[in-house]
């Protein structure tokens, strides 16, 4: 006697905790095993692209802020890197140090957001606690440094918008002793864990041609053995002049790119000891006063400052016609502007790159056939933020 | 090739007449090709030993609606052996069907499907042509320079038939685009008043 048995269509989220975010997840179930996956994506979808098209290259900074909302000022470097190839602006080596090592601790935020939870995910809890209070301490840098702890808006062409606080390069200094020690805290409750070890190893694994195929960067690219950092390959802004290691997995599972990201944030303390020894008084935006506003001072009393200020903040400053693709190491992977310039003080076209994006795109087959449980494991080790697969 | 001069030589001596124009520009390659070649270019960048262009990191579209050939279809790719990039491009009208790289590259799936949905391009061979980050039902396609800012419809919660309704858009006030381009002759809604203003007297 034969039965007919029919496949299983499960809803996955909009609203369900492992989601992180609002993803929709379809899941075709044999039994408890993923036959196959359709995510619905869209559902955080804000037309970014669309309202940048209509804003100023300056009033478009803070939108870069909302897409990855975890490490903010990453995606605004991307931005202010475009700009400032197109208009040929060097930006004074404070305001690079100053810059990269906001980006690492962007780095950080969205590495510890992401292992702790993806831990939560898989059964732990106190991870998430641990790590959350650390990146209260990463937000209040970011709060004294730009005035708001997720939204920085910090970043500008030619610069940052204003000098750090007294005292925070110290604080910054003292983070970085104390917490190589919380990293291993971390690592003591889950790397050797056995449980977590049972979730996550020979789980989602991607081999090196698939992983090129299906587009992936950052961390999902080194998991798989594929030494590639754009920080290392097209330095940007001064790099070139730091030194760090770039960890590169091995079996390309869920459990590598945990460790890779544990190795990426010790990486990271060490960048930021090196911006901090390294930077010296000076300048933290150009001097060009088409593309960077007065101080407060200069506007009272020259009147060609207050009619720079009057321009930048009415119309902005133009940008001459150019086409350009220019692409950061975000925390999550290859975060790209593609950025079209018509001589006007508005973008034409400026098309955002976000890894996350081609990163769930491959989620069907990275879960098929294994069981649903596997699901919020590969879900987490994707490192999928909403603000910016949706934008 | 590491050498980026090398490599345009290289590509345009092998593809010769399918390559119309190439330049160099910020440390990469600027290639704009036909339509009918996009099969050919690809395939021949991704495996050629001497590029290895292996992955696709995106493809976009620019739209020029007083152009004849509205869109200019954009895909950008990445070589890691010999860290290069290329952005390759062709043009085409309004209700023109473009070739799927979905076959070579299983990324443009949703890449195309994004292009689909906020350009209105329609790709040929695609397995599953949907739209992807606009609403259930969204009619029209946002990123197109005559799709208003603030969109057709607005969406909210019908209290009285108890389910959420798509509704012409309503604002308390209109979109202001100020132009601040020239201040010298005035903005342009004062330049069309004055004018108005003339025809009357």
């Amino acid at each position: 006697m034969t039965k007919k048995i029919k496949n299983l269509n499960l809803n996955f989220g909009p609203q369900h905790p492992a989601a992180h975010g609002v993803l929709r997840l379809i899941l075709e179930l044999d039994g408890e095993v993923v036959e196959k996956a359709d995510p619905h994506i869209g559902l955080l979808h804000r037309g970014t692209e669309k309202l940048i098209e209509n804003k100023t290259y300056m009033q478009a900074v803070p939108y870069f802020d909302r897409l990855d909302y975890v490490a903010p000022m990453n995606q605004e470097h991307a931005f202010a890197l475009a700009i400032e190839k197109i208009l040929n602006i060097d930006v004074p080596i404070r305001a690079q140090f100053i810059r990269v090592m906001f980006c690492e601790i962007g780095r950080i935020l969205s590495h510890i957001l992401n292992v702790t939870t993806q831990a939560l995910d898989v059964g732990a809890l106190t991870p998430s606690l641990w790590g959350f209070e650390e990146r209260e301490t990463l937000m209040t840098f970011y709060e004294r440094a730009s005035g708001s702890r997720l939204h920085a808006n910090y970043f500008r062409a030619g610069g940052v918008h204003q000098d750090l606080p007294a005292g925070l390069e110290n604080d910054i200094a003292k983070f970085c002793e104390t917490f190589p020690k919380i990293i291993d805290d971390l690592e003591n409750l889950l790397t050797d864990n056995r449980i977590f070890k049972q979730r996550n190893v020979d789980i989602g694994l991607v081999t090196k041609e698939d992983a090129l195929d299906y587009s992936f960067s950052g961390v999902m690219l080194r998991g798989s053995g594929i030494p590639w950092d754009l920080r290392k390959s097209q330095p940007y802004d001064c790099y070139d002049q730091l030194e760090f290691r770039i960890p590169v997995g091995k079996n390309g599972d869920c459990y590598d790119r945990y460790l890779c990201r544990i190795e990426e944030m010790k990486e990271s303390i060490s960048i930021i000891k090196q911006c901090l020894s390294k930077m010296e008084i000076g300048p933290i935006k150009t001097f060009d006063g088409k593309i960077s506003p007065p101080s407060k001072k200069e506007i009272k009393q020259s009147m060609e400052a207050l009619i720079h200020h009057f321009k930048l903040f009415t119309e902005g400053y133009r940008v001459p016609k150019d086409e350009i693709y220019t692409a950061v190491e975000a925390p999550k992977g290859e975060f790209g502007v593609y950025l079209i310039s018509d001589g006007s003080s508005k973008p034409y076209k400026c098309k955002i790159r976000a890894p996350g994006f081609s990163h769930l795109q491959s989620m069907d087959y990275l879960i098929k056939g294994h069981m649903l449980a596997d699901v919020p494991a590969v879900l987490g080790s994707l490192d999928i933020v909403f603000g910016e697969v949706d934008r | 090739m590491n050498n980026l001069i090398d490599l345009e030589k290289k590509i345009n001596s092998e593809l010769g007449t399918k390559i119309n124009s190439s330049k160099i520009l910020h440390n990469q390659i600027y290639l704009e090709i036909d339509k009918e070649d996009l099969i050919d270019v690809t395939l021949f960048i991704k495996t050629d030993k001497d590029t290895k262009f292996r992955q696709l990191i995106d493809i976009t579209v620019v739209d020029y609606p007083e152009k004849s050939e509205r869109f200019k279809i954009v895909y950008l790719f990445l070589s890691h052996e010999y860290n290069q990039r290329m952005i390759l491009s062709y043009n085409i009208s309004e209700n023109e069907v473009i070739s799927s790289l979905t076959s070579i590259f299983p990324s443009a799936n949703w890449m195309e499907r994004e292009v689909f949905d906020m350009y209105g391009v329609n790709f040929k061979d695609h397995p599953d042509l949907r739209r992807i980050l606009t609403d259930y039902g969204f009619e029209g396609h946002p990123l197109r320079k005559d799709f208003p800012l603030t969109g057709h419809t607005e969406v909210r919660y019908n209290e009285d038939q108890k389910k959420v309704i798509n509704e012409p858009v309503k604002l308390e006030q209109n979109y202001r685009n100020f132009d601040y381009e020239s201040p010298w002759e005035g903005t342009k809604y004062i330049k069309d008043q004055t004018n108005i203003n003339d025809k009357k007297n």
